[in-house]
C-alpha cells in the first residue's frame, strides 16, 4: 500500500511541476482509464463529426465551397486519427476503441446527433461547434499527457481555418437574399444552444471535473470556457448582423462579461441517452462503413502477406 | 477479445519538413504494410506541406529507454562540463579559437 501511495506522490508531483506524463511513466489506474475515456471520447467526435458536414460535401453551392469542405472533412479524419494513436499509447488497441463506438458503449460529442438541414448549417457548424471545440482544444494543448498534447498542438494549428471559413459562409448568407439572411439565422438558432452545451454540464455537476483538474489532464472549467465562447461570439455575431437566439443575454458592465439564460439540460441529456435527432443514424452510419470495408482490410493484409512472401523467395 | 489477425500494424511516422533537415517523429499510423504505411502517412502527416521526404517504422520494432531511468542514465552527464567549449579560459587577445 505504501508503494503505491509512493507512487502516485510521484506522479502527482511530476503533474504539479508541469513535466508531461509519457506513456512508459507509472500512473494510476484511474488517471488511465480517465484519458482513454476522454481521448476516445475526442476522436469518436472527430469521426463521427465528419458525417453532418460530409452530408452536404456533393451539394455545396460552388466548386470553391465544394473544396474548402472536403479538406475540413478531411482533417476531421486525421484529427480522429492523431487521437485514436494517443489512446493506443495507453495500451488500449484500436480495434476495442472502434469497437465500443461502434456498439455504442462510447460516447461521442452530442451535438453531432443533430442533423445538418440547410447550406447554413454547415457555416453555423464550423463557425460555432468548430469554435467551441477550439476554445476546448487550446486548453488542451497544455493537457498533461504527453501524446495527447502533442496531438492537440497539431490538432489547433489545422483547426482555425475550420472556424474561420464557417463564419465566412454566415457572413456572406447574411449579407444575402432575404432568403439566405433567414437562412443562416434559422441556423444560428438551432445550433446556438446545442454549442453551448458542447462545454459540457456546469461545473458543479460535473463528475469527472474536478479530478481531471487535480491530474492536470483539464486547465479550465467548463463554465469558464463557455463563458469565454460566448462573450467572443456574441461580437462576432454582431459584425454579421445576426441574432443570438437569447432574450436574456445582457452585456453585464460590472463581471465584463456577458449573462445568459438557461441551458435546458433536460435536452443535452436526452440526446446523450441517445434520443437525439439523429443518434442511431450516426451509429448505422459507422457501423456500416465499419463492416463494408472489412473485406478492404483482409485484403489488404492478404496482399502484404503475398508480397512479403515474394520478396523472400526472391 | 482476442484481436482479430488481419488488423494492420502500427507504424511509427517521420517526416523531413525540408531537404538537410532531420526526419522527426510526428506520429503513428495503421497501414498493412510499409508502401501503404508511406501513403497514408502523406495524407494524415502532409496535408500542409510539412513534407519532403517520410520514414515509416513498425512501431514494434522500436526499443525505448525508461523515463524512470533518466537519472541513472543522464545523471552522469550533468557534472562533466569540460565538454563544453565554454569551460576553458582562453588567453586574452588569442583569435579564431
Amino acid at each position: 500500500m505504501t508503494d503505491v501511495k509512493t507512487l502516485e506522490d510521484v506522479f502527482q508531483a511530476k503533474v504539479d511541476a508541469e513535466q508531461k506524463i509519457e506513456p512508459k511513466d507509472w500512473m494510476p489506474d484511474a488517471y488511465r482509464k480517465n484519458l482513454v475515456r476522454q481521448i476516445s471520447q475526442h476522436a469518436h467526435s472527430e469521426v463521427v463529426g465528419m458525417l453532418p458536414e460530409g452530408n452536404w460535401i456533393g451539394r455545396a453551392p460552388s466548386l470553391r465551397r465544394k473544396a474548402i469542405l472536403l479538406a475540413k472533412v478531411q482533417d476531421e479524419a486525421g484529427h480522429g486519427l492523431y487521437l485514436y494513436s494517443a489512446v493506443e499509447t495507453l495500451g488500449t488497441s484500436r480495434e476495442k476503441t472502434n469497437d465500443d463506438l461502434n456498439s455504442g458503449k462510447a460516447k461521442y460529442s452530442s451535438i453531432f446527433n443533430y442533423p445538418t438541414l440547410t447550406w447554413a448549417d454547415i457555416g453555423a457548424v464550423g463557425w460555432l461547434v468548430d469554435g467551441a471545440a477550439i476554445m476546448n482544444q487550446v486548453m488542451l494543448c497544455r493537457t498533461s499527457y504527453g501524446p495527447y498534447a502533442r496531438a492537440m498542438v497539431r490538432i489547433c494549428k489545422e483547426e482555425s481555418f475550420h472556424q474561420r471559413q464557417g463564419y465566412e459562409i454566415m457572413g456572406v448568407l447574411a449579407k444575402g437574399t432575404p432568403e439566405q439572411r433567414e437562412m443562416a439565422q434559422d441556423a444560428l438558432n438551432r445550433w446556438w444552444w446545442p454549442s453551448l452545451m458542447m462545454f459540457g454540464p456546469s461545473d458543479a455537476d460535473s463528475p469527472h471535473s474536478a479530478q481531471s483538474m487535480k491530474w492536470k489532464i483539464k486547465r479550465q472549467s467548463n463554465d469558464e470556457l463557455r463563458q469565454i465562447f460566448i462573450d467572443r461570439t456574441v461580437q462576432q455575431a454582431e459584425v454579421i448582423g445576426l441574432t443570438i437566439p437569447d432574450p436574456e443575454l445582457k452585456w453585464n458592465e460590472e463581471t465584463k462579461h456577458y449573462d445568459w439564460g438557461e441551458i435546458d439540460w433536460t435536452e443535452f441529456n436526452n440526446v446523450i441517452a441517445g434520443n437525439g435527432p439523429c443518434n442511431r443514424e450516426r451509429l448505422a452510419a459507422r457501423n456500416k462503413a465499419h463492416s463494408e470495408g472489412a473485406w478492404v482490410r483482409d485484403a489488404a493484409m492478404a496482399y502484404a502477406a503475398k508480397k512479403a512472401k515474394k520478396k523472400q523467395a526472391a | 477479445m482476442s484481436e482479430n489477425p488481419n488488423n494492420w500494424p502500427l507504424w511509427e511516422v517521420f517526416i523531413q519538413s525540408k531537404r538537410g533537415l532531420d526526419h522527426k517523429h510526428v506520429g503513428s499510423l495503421h497501414a498493412a504494410d510499409a508502401q501503404m504505411a508511406i501513403e497514408n502517412a502523406r495524407d494524415v502527416y502532409t496535408r500542409r506541406q510539412e513534407g519532403n521526404s517520410i520514414w515509416v517504422v513498425p512501431a514494434s520494432a522500436i526499443s525505448a529507454s525508461n523515463h524512470d531511468d533518466g537519472g541513472m542514465l543522464f545523471d552522469p552527464a550533468d557534472d562533466k562540463t569540460y565538454r563544453h567549449p565554454t569551460f576553458y579560459q582562453m588567453p586574452e587577445g588569442a583569435k579564431y579559437i
